[in-house]
């Protein structure tokens, strides 16, 4: 899910997966931001998603796919 | 959603399962890989990953789904509380465990108050509205729940609320994988390793379990691609005579974990040994609360002592938990034991094995 609020205190905010909008508590993890993306569990984020590393594995499965197709 | 479906890519699931294959044949022999984690179990079944082995690949569920591992006694406990009139409040999945008369679900309909919560929150706020009520928040689960659970108590400090307490039975999941590692007549050659648990624990927390146990331990995310790219990484490490820790879900899990949650379960909580169903006891694998916060230990606050029990005639939950057995190996499966009416913990959750294989396998 995606952090869309933040309250003023960072110990609490919302975040939105797909339109569903959900309360979640931000104090097990450090300096949560708008726009971060997060792991929640029992309305807790407990770890940031780090986007860049995603990307990076994506790319292997993708380039692993084009290879197989090459093979056909 | 492209962080979801972008992992569940059937073309690529084809390419990975033919390297995996390829891979097995080199092998040459069989090679048992434990997924650890009730969610991978679940993720397993749901995406066929057996059908896209080869025979020599064997899959076989840990005791990852913490629900399963619980012990009945833990539920005559949260019961006996609920009897005498405490407001019990519980994660869903916990509602229909059987304890050895009688489920939470099945007293809350004789009037018990039993409360369900998605967030530990959740308890705080009803001890809130209550003040004149005990409330008792029902503390079970592996490292990732933990850290949100344990929260109760700087939650309810925060809010002066002073009538709740946790009837804690937490468990940590290395533990428990070096007492299924040094049983050999298991021979689980490999650990496919939880994911969410490994956000908080970090990659390596399993080096020392790995320098030890000389066993692959390979971190996994949830989706199909996650879980064969993660066996492809075992196989490889089995064919290079290896055992390495290798981090696959890098994009959630660190080297080092999440230290602000780990913070938050040291300052409250201490190992413990720990009683799981099925398993019996495992050194260092409980978590309890130190002395410090023994007012929000339920046990201790209203003088109680777990009571660990024999297991049901029959069941064989315990070897389905130490990946002995595949759930219709049990006699009890699908027949006397099914969803509707489960007789062992694996059917009740629905991450466990049994509710899993009769999902997705029936």
């Amino acid at each position: 899910m995606r952090i869309i609020s933040i309250n003023p205190d960072k110990t609490a905010g919302s975040a939105d997966f797909d339109g569903v909008k959900r309360d979640v508590n931000l104090t097990l993890i450090e300096n949560p931001c708008i726009g971060d993306y997060v792991i929640i569990h029992a309305g807790f984020a407990i770890e940031k998603f780090n986007v860049e590393e995603a990307e990076k594995q994506l790319e292997i499965f993708r380039e692993l796919a084009a290879t197989m197709e090459g093979q056909k | 959603m492209k962080y979801i479906d972008g992992f569940r890519n059937s073309e690529t699931e084809v390419a990975i399962s033919r390297q995996i294959n390829e891979l097995g044949s080199r092998l040459g022999r069989k090679l048992t890989i434990m997924e650890v984690c009730g969610t991978h179990t679940m993720s397993i079944a749901k995406f066929a990953i057996r059908d896209l082995l080869p025979e020599n690949i064997r899959l076989v569920s840990g005791p990852g789904c913490p629900v399963c591992v619980t012990p009945q006694g833990y539920i005559d406990t949260a019961l006996e509380l609920a009897m005498s009139g405490r407001i019990i409040v519980t994660f869903a999945d916990m509602m229909n465990v059987p304890g050895t008369k009688s489920s939470l679900s099945s007293i809350r309909s004789s009037g018990a108050r039993i409360e369900s919560c998605y967030s530990p929150e959740i308890a705080v706020e009803i001890a809130e509205k209550n003040p004149d009520a005990e409330v008792v928040f029902l503390g079970v689960g592996f490292e990732t729940t933990i850290a949100p659970a344990i929260s109760v108590i700087p939650c309810a400090s925060v809010k002066r609320t002073s009538n709740i307490s946790i009837l804690s039975s937490f468990k940590l999941i290395p533990p428990a994988m070096e007492a299924l590692a040094a049983d050999r007549e298991l021979g689980i050659d490999a650990f496919l390793c939880p994911a969410h648990v490994s956000a908080i624990i970090g990659a390596d927390a399993y080096k020392p379990f790995v320098s030890k146990y000389h066993r692959p331990c390979v971190i996994a995310g949830f989706e199909s691609l996650d879980i064969l790219s993660g066996i492809r990484s075992i196989v490889m490490q089995a064919l290079a005579g290896e055992a390495r820790v290798e981090n696959n879900y890098s994009r959630v899990v660190r080297d080092e974990g999440n230290p602000k949650a780990w913070s938050v379960i040291s300052k409250y909580l201490e190992p413990s040994d720990a009683y799981w169903r099925g398993i019996g006891i495992i050194p260092g694998s409980g978590m309890s609360l130190k002395k410090d916060f023994a007012e929000f230990d339920a046990e201790k606050r209203f003088g109680l002592t777990i009571v660990n029990e024999k297991e049901k005639k029959g069941c064989r939950c315990g070897d389905v938990l130490k990946g002995k057995i595949v759930p219709s190996e049990c006699p009890l499966f699908a027949a006397k034991c099914n969803p509707s009416s489960p007789v062992g913990p694996c059917m009740v959750s629905s991450e466990g094995t049994c509710a899993a294989y009769y999902k997705y396998s029936k």
